[in-house]
């Protein structure tokens, strides 16, 4: 296996340009010769296949869901970046590219990064278009926040709802498409494996999820956008369908998985609350921009929030990053969190949980401009946890949120397998170690609107693409795979449920794979996790048939696939033998406790190739080279 | 931890479209009041496995109120008996020791059930793909500042762009009438001047589509408008009919 960056060689700051213009054109008239697959329809699939549709190619686009529209994509709340500088406060494409590599922890590749930053711009300008409703000034110009760590305002929104309306927007752009015929949409529809042909990939096999039916589907590419992982620790922020398996899928194929540990834990997020817990509601992190995060001074302290007097609180964000304060990077304050409550100062019934006080800002701006700004979030805490953030501070820990890891990519978002892209969350790409708020969404829609339509066609233009059908033998064999898969989860008849299997496996990894890892720890899961898995083909039990809806059967086919991916994420936590961005290796820290990088051993992306269940996989290494970002310990004090 | 209550639960179970479904009965003895109302029937999901019986179907994914897949009719109510609140999002402190509860699906002609409290809601998606996009690819948009829009209509037009497209509102109608999905996005799009050149074409195209997708006709009942999670008002709909008159007046389509 050899990774090629392709990355263009020459100032940055025209590559992306010169790219384009080296890269092969199909003839507009050649485009609806091909057809491209698309397997997932969040704002990454939605925007990509809309996009290669209005180009003239022919487009099948899958998902699980009954509509594109509830990809997970919609939960987003807080906004998306771009470089615009509406607010003349310095920002630019330089910062932006600058402030994404920093948070990143100089884990990812300049060349992409800046391509991010430069195309952030044609994002808001095409969204705006598509009457995506973002919020405006009285004077009817768009309107900007700070977010995540940024000291610019560049963070477009729409009410706390931004990736719901970003998401209709592609979700609309693709319903059009879909009435003028050029992409034909298949709902409740999941991708169960990815088919190769002479080392090309060449279509996929799909299960109806109402009738159980396995077909397959040619095509002439593959693109992937299926979004993240973080729910391999069960619970976290995602939505309860997010898994791995497409991304595992191709994995096993011979698509390498880049950096796997590289899990983000956002520090805003309701507590857990009981057993029956069955996933973590996030708390927008704009809220950090009017709320203190508190805890009391001493441990054990169960006195109600009010009743603590103001020289009894630690304002700990403040006082540890004056500079920063309650806006401190996602990672630096999720651990920040931790600490304190490894402290025994947490608050809330179980003791892991830290204040996030509005008192200040409600005094400074009033309640009805909080209620403006953050209406829904507040109405949506009370809801679940039956308190008033009006009244009483918000509790918060926080929980796993994103996943920078990812299947490996090109600068053409291309992965190890020809012809097999991968766009959004699903791939490794742009965020390094830590994503910065904000730049998920700028980073989805970049793939899909405005990159991968230009390099599928570079793909397909210079490929060699003999003519493939679903009949060919490889299709066959393929769903014969899938079907005795699923008909084997039906056949073990054990004792517990998929989602206690679930359960065991989530505990185990955010105890030692979640926020901060041990060499020891990692060890043990690697030992661990493989006795889970047995367990879990021993002794699962999925009732009901494969041939209708059967929800516990899609669940398990899904954690089937993370009993495997677990085992990746170990091994490369295992071999990070440093601290970097969300990673953090309790052995590697400064002398105040922040991640400590090691870049003379570890500036390399780890793409690991698989190498057959129960066997270690195979380590490859893209060497990364900081040219225009110097290589920094990351300070937010 | 706060005290348990005893629940019970007459669930619609169907197991397809094609066969008679019924209501079946269960007891549940320690609920938590800081479950949600979905978490209780994982509780019981989880339960029904261990005795060997098939679990509920029924749907969900975001759990927060967003992203419109969760759904169940709650004594008579479309998510349930708190205002603003899609299923997911309900906890369990409102109930009380001893209720009993009835679970249903959504019931309308245009939402086949697929099994248990499951339903088909791709007419939805169909309205949709008939006119509720404006027509523009990517990269021939202009500088997002280069149309300013007043902060007012920005505000209605997205008020009308919150519906999270649950079907609540249809589930609600006496008629199963599809109106205010319908008028939010003709509200949202027609509100802003990106969407002013499609406006009249938009809203006859996607009113035909949803008549021929068997939903019913508007009688100003305002259930819908009671029960959508997003609170998305009934003005939309006028403002939708006003368009429609218009647009069949001035700038007729042929629809076919
Ligand atoms: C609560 C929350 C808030 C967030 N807020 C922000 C924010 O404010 N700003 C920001 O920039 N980012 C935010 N993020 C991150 C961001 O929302 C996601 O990273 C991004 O939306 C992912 O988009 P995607 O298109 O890659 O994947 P998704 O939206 O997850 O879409 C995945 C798609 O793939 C389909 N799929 C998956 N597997 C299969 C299969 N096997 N077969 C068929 N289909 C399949 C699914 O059906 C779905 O259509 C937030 C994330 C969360 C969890
Ligand atoms: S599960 Fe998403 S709105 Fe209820």
């Amino acid at each position: 296996m050899e990774l090629r960056s392709n990355a263009p060689d020459g100032p940055i700051q025209d590559s992306w340009d010169n790219h384009r213009f080296n890269m092969k054109l199909v003839n507009p008239s050649n485009k609806r010769k091909y057809d491209v697959i698309v397997v997932g329809s969040g704002l990454a699939g939605a925007s990509a296949a809309a996009t290669m549709a209005e180009l003239g190619y022919n487009v099948k686009c899958f998902t699980f869901h009954d509509s594109p529209r509830r990809a997970h994509s919609i939960a987003a709340q807080g906004g998306i970046n771009a470089a615009k500088n509406y607010q003349n406060d310095g920002d630019s494409i330089y910062r932006l590219f600058y402030d994404t590599v920093k948070g990143g922890d100089f884990r990812s590749r300049e060349a992409n990064v800046y391509r991010l930053a430069q195309i952030s711009v044609n994002i808001i300008d095409q969204c705006a278009a598509q009457g995506v409703p973002f919020a405006r000034e009285y004077g009817g110009m768009l309107s900007n926040r700070s977010f995540g760590g940024a000291q610019v305002s560049r963070t477009f929104y729409a009410r706390g709802q931004t990736g719901q309306q970003l998401l209709l927007g592609a979700y609309q752009a693709l319903s059009r498409q879909i009435s003028l015929g050029k992409v034909e949409m298949f709902t409740k529809c999941e991708m169960m494996d990815v088919v190769l042909v002479d080392g090309q990939a060449r279509g996929i096999v799909t299960r109806d999820l109402n009738t159980g039916e396995i077909s397959s589907h040619a095509g002439h590419a593959v693109v992937l956008a299926t979004g993240g992982y973080s729910t391999a620790f069960y619970l976290s922020t995602n939505a309860m369908n997010c898994n791995v398996m497409a991304a595992f899928r191709a994995h096993r194929k011979g698509a390498a998985f880049a950096n796997p540990c590289y899990t983000q834990i956002h520090p805003t997020c309701i507590p857990v609350s009981g057993d029956h817990q069955s996933k973590l509601t996030l708390m927008s992190e704009s809220l950090r921009n009017d709320g203190r995060v508190w805890v009391p001074k001493k441990a054990n302290d169960t006195r109600a929030p009010g009743d603590i007097p103001e020289g009894e609180r630690d304002y700990y964000l403040e006082r540890k990053y004056p500079s920063f304060g309650n806006l401190a990077p996602r990672d630096i304050s999720s651990r920040a969190a931790k600490e304190v409550c490894d402290e025994g100062r947490g608050v809330g019934p179980s003791g892991f949980g830290v204040y996030l006080d509005f008192a200040d800002a409600i005094g400074r701006v009033g309640e009805d401009t909080i209620r403006e700004r953050y209406g829904n979030l507040f109405d949506m805490y009370e809801r679940i946890t039956g308190e008033n953030p009006y009244k009483r501070p918000m509790r918060i820990y926080p929980a796993p949120h994103y996943t920078m890891g990812g299947l490996w990519v090109d600068y053409n978002l291309m992965s190890t397998i020809d012809g097999l892209h991968v766009i959004g969350e699903a791939n490794f790409s742009d965020h390094g170690a830590n994503r910065l708020g904000a730049s998920a969404l700028m980073q989805g829609l970049a793939d899909g609107y405005f990159v991968l339509p230009y390099t599928i066609g570079n793909y397909l233009a210079s490929a060699k693409l003999d003519p493939v059908g679903n009949d060919h033998t490889a299709f066959a064999e393929a769903e014969a795979q899938v079907a005795a898969r699923m008909q084997r989860l039906l056949d073990i008849n054990g004792t517990r449920s998929v989602d206690s299997f679930h359960k065991e496996l989530g505990r185990l990894m955010w105890e030692k794979c979640g926020m901060a890892r041990t060499e020891a720890g990692l060890k043990e899961a690697l030992v661990e996790i493989p006795k889970i898995r047995e367990r879990f083909w021993k002794d699962v039990r999925v009732l009901g048939s494969g041939e209708s809806l059967n929800q516990s059967l899609e669940k398990a086919a899904r954690v089937a696939d993370f009993m495997e991916f677990a085992e990746l994420m170990c091994h490369d936590a295992l071999d990070r033998d440093e601290s970097c961005g969300a990673h953090f290796r309790t052995e590697h820290q400064t002398d105040d406790g922040e991640a400590k990088r090691n870049d003379e051993k570890y500036s390399y992306v780890a793409a690991w190739e698989y190498q057959g269940e129960g066997n270690a996989p195979k380590l490859h290494k893209e060497q990364l080279d900081f040219e225009y970002v110097k290589l920094a310990q990351r300070s937010y004090k | 931890m706060s005290e348990t209550m005893k629940l019970v639960l007459n669930v619609w179970r169907q197991p397809d479209a094609t066969t008679k479904g019924d209501f079946e009965r269960f007891e549940i003895p320690d609920v938590s009041p800081d479950m949600s109302f979905l978490e209780m029937l994982d509780v019981l999901n989880e339960r029904l496995t261990q005795k060997g019986q098939e679990t509920i179907a029924f749907d969900h994914d975001c759990r927060e109120g967003i992203c419109g897949t969760c759904g169940i009719v709650i004594n008579g109510v479309p998510h349930g008996p708190q205002k603003l609140t899609t299923t997911c999002q309900l906890h369990m402190r409102k109930f009380k020791d001893g209720d009993e509860l009835w679970l249903e699906p959504w019931r309308s002609t245009a939402f086949p059930v697929i099994k248990d409290l499951v339903v088909d809601r791709s007419s939805f998606d169909r309205i949709i793909q008939a006119g509720g996009f404006i027509s523009v690819g990517a990269g021939s948009a202009p500088d997002a500042n280069a149309i300013p829009i007043g902060k007012e209509v920005a505000e209605q037009a997205m008020d009308a762009a919150a519906c999270i497209g649950c079907g609540a509102c249809v589930a609600a109608c006496p008629n199963a009438s599809a109106m205010l999905f319908t008028a939010a996005k003709v509200g949202h799009l027609g509100l802003l001047p990106q969407g002013q050149p499609e406006r009249y074409e938009r809203v006859q195209k996607m009113v035909a589509t949803m008549d021929n997708e068997n939903f019913g006709a508007c009688t100003n009942h305002a259930e819908c408008e009671a029960s959508c999670p997003k609170g998305i008002s009934i003005d939309f709909i006028a403002m939708m009919n006003r368009d429609l008159l218009k647009g069949a007046v001035q700038h007729p389509i042929e629809l076919d």
